[in-house]
């Protein structure tokens, strides 16, 4: 029975894989329903004061951030606009979608959680997953009420990035640390002794999967590799994965 | 009721599967998911037959691998090696010591992870091991060395309460009682 699973053509394996982890759909909507119960029950404690301040908090915010969104709405348009005029093809905006996190990986080797956005609302293989600290990482694999993420890091989520204030190239891939680290190793494509710890990480937009200019991280520290032909720098991820709860996915 | 301590064995596992995919904090101690699925196959392989043991490890196998990013089947070799070595060689064992039950869970801890990753790497997949896997073996080869001793403590006390006992030996020798029919 072992070799028969082993040697399964891999479409085969994953739909089997999904079938036999729909045995813990009872415990993971049970364990959804009891968060938001809680929260519903915190919400009951609040006093009525706090109540209103937080909605006059978030009232400001709202008129603010749709301000923002109207100018980027416009400075997408216009990029479009000159885009087209040169030759190139348009940016479609990124539609982002809320999903909460149900579980992570129950294996030691895999840096991957489950999220509760399936196939139902309309998940895809490769959609990005972010926060608004920065990039969490790819849907990996889809099932009709959840998906299972390949964090950044995970040898199955490489990510393409670039340094905003030098603007090198380089790649972070796994496997590189733990599961529960936040530190990453990203290899330059060339020596850049330019690059400086505190840098800013973001997505190059190489690779057709993750939008350019998504947050990674910031740089901790760098050093030569391979007698100096390549620059190696440890990035400090801005999404602490240890405490996420909610993430957005990225629809086109 | 002998059907009872395999059927909660079963719902042990399967819940200790899903917890494996949430406890964060011990998630951060150890380094690693909080895994208990050796200590319950070392317990499993003393105390029932091999279908049993078998199907516990199989089952196991499946589901962890179904909620990880690793292929179906590759985690059930490494928990079915483990069930099938000590059930087939239990009378070797101090299975009733304590310290004997912490060992077998420690090196169940260690080695069943660690077979993984070699299954994983020999079908061509990239599991993320470094110096820091030392850190994660130690703590969940401790954790399962916990866990031992108290499943055997747990399932024991079930049994003991809703099984029925084995009649021990009566207050005579067995050379004085009577016995029935010609010998």
């Amino acid at each position: 029975m072992l070799l028969v699973l082993l040697n399964l053509p891999s479409g085969a394996s994953a739909r089997l894989k999904l079938a036999v982890g729909g045995v813990f759909l009872p415990l993971f909507g049970l364990s959804t329903a009891a968060e938001s119960f809680v929260d519903r029950a915190s919400y009951q404690l609040l006093p009525r004061q706090t109540l209103i301040s937080e909605l006059r908090r978030l009232e400001a915010d709202n008129a603010r951030l749709r301000f923002h969104a109207t100018q980027a709405d416009d400075a997408l348009a216009e990029n479009n606009r000159i885009r087209t005029q040169l030759g190139l093809l348009p940016r479609g905006p990124w539609k982002p979608r809320p999903a909460r996190i149900v579980g992570r990986d129950p294996s030691t080797w895999w840096r991957t959680m489950l999220i509760d956005y399936g196939s139902r609302d309309g998940a895809q293989v490769n959609q990005p997953v972010v926060t608004a600290e920065g990039l969490v990482g790819r849907i990996a694999v889809v099932a009709h009420s959840h998906s299972q993420v390949a964090l950044v890091g995970d040898v199955a989520c490489g990510v393409a990035v670039l340094i905003a204030e030098t603007r090198d190239q380089g790649i972070i891939k796994g496997p590189q640390s733990t599961v529960e680290s936040g530190a990453l190793e990203m290899s330059t494509f060339q020596h850049s002794p330019q690059i400086l710890a505190g840098h800013t990480v973001v997505t190059s937009g190489d690779g057709g999967i993750f939008p350019k200019g998504l947050p990674v991280g910031k740089i901790i520290d760098t050093h030569a590799a391979n007698a100096g032909l390549f620059t190696t720098a440890r990035v400090r991820l801005g999404a602490n994965l240890n405490r996420l709860e909610e993430v957005w996915v990225l629809q086109q | 009721m002998t059907w009872l301590t395999p059927a909660l064995l079963f719902l042990v596992t399967w819940f200790s599967v899903y917890l494996q995919t949430g406890l964060i904090p011990m998630r951060v101690l150890l380094g690693a998911p909080p895994s208990i699925l050796p200590a319950l196959v070392v317990y499993a392989a003393f105390t029932h037959g091999l279908g049993i043991v078998t199907a516990l490890t199989v089952v196991a196998g499946l589901w962890a691998d179904s909620l990880s990013g690793s292929r179906l089947g590759t985690g059930v070799a490494p928990l079915f090696v483990l069930g099938f070595l000590l059930n087939t060689r239990q009378h070797l064992l101090l299975r009733d010591q304590r310290y004997a039950q912490f060992w077998l869970g420690f090196g169940g801890g260690v080695g069943v992870p660690l077979a993984h990753a070699l299954i994983l790497e020999m079908g061509g997949a990239e599991p993320a091991w470094g110096w820091f896997t030392l850190r994660q073996l130690l703590g969940l080869g401790l954790l399962n060395g916990i866990a031992c001793p108290v499943a055997f403590i747990f399932f024991d006390q079930l049994r003991g309460t809703f099984e029925y006992q084995q009649a021990g030996p009566g207050p005579y020798a067995t050379n004085r009682e009577m016995k029935r029919g010609r010998t």
